[in-house]
């Protein structure tokens, strides 16, 4: 464009902000971290053929490529097994975190005589008790599930809690002027005044359940045709397998992000009308 | 209670019409100790405009959350002889409150805000379409009831608020401090909306206010009241031949209002102090 027709033409309507900002920022925000990863992965295959190091050592991103593709009929199932642990553990501490949020809210003295034990449990370090789970558990895909569970469960839980607590006093005031029910106060205020506490415990709990998913699968540690990536991980490391090693690695962290995009995304559908944490500043 | 079942023909002899709330001797002490109101007694007439005045601190938000049923009195009573009330003892339906912030649902659109009481009460979306879009209209805000609270101006929110606060047509509307966070201009100009929605409407007004010139433009009553423990000190009425417009502003008869108020107020913080 002209430089002078520029001057003359009325200053450029912002285009509606989106998931990634405007058009051109979005395009500079994918390709940058894009352009980055791809350097790195450059590099790294030049530092190993440029200093001979062997596979066994540390494996190039070629070789793992390779190993990502060869060893696909393995290590996708367990892809499939430790999603399917994640999304469980993760559904199940939403359901189970918004309701005994709920319920502990509705009197000062159900939360003076529960939030003690939830605080008890959240301190203490899932790998602790995850030998517990698995004498418990009746298979070894129950106490992963509530391993994760337990860990995704408490953030999901005490930002609930949060939420449900810090309503606004004049519109609960304004709520009670109209009379309205507990049932109608839940519904139509506390729940969606809560929504960005619940987004942030939904954001903290989906990477919480993927961690906890793999540390437990560590401490089984057992063998089976249901063994998830970190099992895959441990038996790639006995076996001296370091390519496949860092594929099942590569897979963990793929579904990290997506985990983290996905549940990003429903915060950002959910609040970006209204909430301040989604707004782009115009001013 | 008893009094609560208002006759349809008013006894005979009886010229005057019932009041609209009777407040007998209210005290209010609160848990922490404070004495908030000490046998404070008001009566509002239907269609009465009154500002309630006083320094701060000395019990103008109490009284008025106590009017609307927020909140139990120690002593004393609230009745409405020309309202049906409910199981708590209020009109409910009858009273809105406009507080000092909008207080604006932020996931709701203006649509939803004044829609919300009519929704508490079951009254579904399509029925209560009409009211809500007459209602904005005669705030101004028609063009906006798909916005959302936070793409709207402080003046533009307070009109939501007082939308949803006329939307149920309530007999009698409680202000606390509406305007006190808007600037001079968006002031006047809610002001003048307010005067007209009341002179439409016939609506009774109870207005909070720090502002001694804009209870004087405004009522047609005030209520001076006095701190530590808060009580009425001075009612008076304001009289004006005039209409209540920009000239009224500049008239000498709104300079003598101003005066009286500013006075009364002056007495009444005088004589805490000293
Ligand atoms: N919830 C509460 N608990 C304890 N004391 C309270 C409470 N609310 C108000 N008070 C006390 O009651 C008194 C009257 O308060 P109130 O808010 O009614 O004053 P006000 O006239 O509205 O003041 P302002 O003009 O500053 O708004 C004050 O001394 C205040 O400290
Ligand atoms: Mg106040």
């Amino acid at each position: 464009m002209v430089p002078a027709s520029l001057e003359n033409s009325p200053p450029l309507a912002p285009s509606k902000p989106g998931f990634f900002g405007r058009n051109r920022d979005r395009l500079l925000r994918t390709l940058i971290p894009v352009g980055v990863v791809i350097s790195l992965i450059l590099l790294w295959q030049a530092i190993i053929t440029v200093n001979g190091i062997p596979q066994y050592i540390l494996p190039g991103p070629l070789a793992v490529a390779n190993s990502l593709y060869n060893d696909w009929g393995t290590l996708w199932p367990a892809l499939w097994v430790t999603t399917q642990i994640t999304m469980q553990a993760l559904a199940l501490a939403l359901i189970g975190g918004v309701g005994i949020a709920i319920f502990l809210v509705q009197s000062k003295w159900i939360e003076t005589a529960f939030y003690p034990i939830t605080v008890i449990l959240q301190v203490t370090p899932i790998v602790a008790i995850a030998p517990l789970i698995l004498i418990y558990a009746p298979t070894t895909q129950v106490a992963l599930l509530i391993c994760a569970f337990l860990v995704a469960f408490f953030p999901i839980l005490s930002n609930m809690v949060q939420g449900l607590k810090s309503v606004d006093h004049n519109l609960l005031n304004l709520f009670d002027l109209y009379g309205a029910s507990r049932w109608q106060m839940l519904l139509y205020l506390k729940l969606p005044s809560s929504l960005p506490y619940f987004m942030t415990g939904l954001r903290i709990g989906g990477g919480l359940a993927l961690i906890a998913a793999v540390v437990a699968e560590f401490a089984a540690g057992s063998a089976g045709a249901g063994s998830g990536l970190a099992f895959r991980l441990l038996e790639s490391q006995y076996r001296l397998n370091i390519p496949r090693l860092f594929a099942a690695l590569i897979l963990l962290s793929v579904l990290g992000v997506v985990i983290f995009m996905i549940t990003s995304f429903i915060a950002w559908i959910s609040l970006h009308r209204w909430h301040e944490s989604s707004l782009k500043r115009e001013n | 209670m008893t009094t609560s079942q208002a006759p349809l023909i008013p006894a005979p002899g009886d010229s005057r019409r019932r009041p609209l709330v009777v407040m007998r001797n209210v005290s209010k002490m609160f848990s922490s100790g404070t004495l908030a109101l000490s046998d404070m007694s008001l009566t509002v007439e239907p269609g009465e405009f009154v500002s309630l005045l006083g320094p701060s601190g000395c019990g103008k938000s109490t009284a008025l959350r106590i009017i609307a049923g927020l909140g139990d009195v120690s002593t004393g009573t609230i009745d409405w002889p020309s309202s049906r009330i409910n199981s708590k003892g209020l009109p409910e339906g009858d009273i809105s409150f406009v507080f000092q912030e909008p207080t604006l649902m932020p996931w709701q659109t203006v649509f939803g805000n004044v829609y919300l009481p009519l929704k508490l009460r079951g009254v579904s979306k399509s029925a209560a379409r009409d009211e809500i879009m007459k209602t904005l209209a005669t705030v101004g805000l028609q063009d906006f009831a798909g916005a959302y609270p936070r793409e709207l101006s402080g003046g533009m929110k307070m009109r939501v608020s007082i939308a949803r606060a006329l939307v149920t047509r309530p007999k009698l509307l409680l202000m606390d401090e509406p305007f006190a966070a808007l600037d001079e201009i968006t002031r006047q100009k809610l002001n003048d909306d307010v005067l007209r929605l009341w002179r439409e409407t016939g609506i009774t007004v109870i207005f909070v206010t720090h502002s001694v010139f804009e209870s004087a433009y405004l009522s047609n009553r005030i209520v001076v009241m006095k701190a530590r423990p808060g009580r009425v000190h001075a009612d008076f009425p304001l009289v004006t031949s005039m209409s209540r417009d920009a000239h009224y502003r500049t008239s000498e008869e709104y300079r003598q209002a101003c005066e009286k108020v500013s006075n009364m107020l002056l007495e009444a913080i005088g004589g805490e102090e000293h």
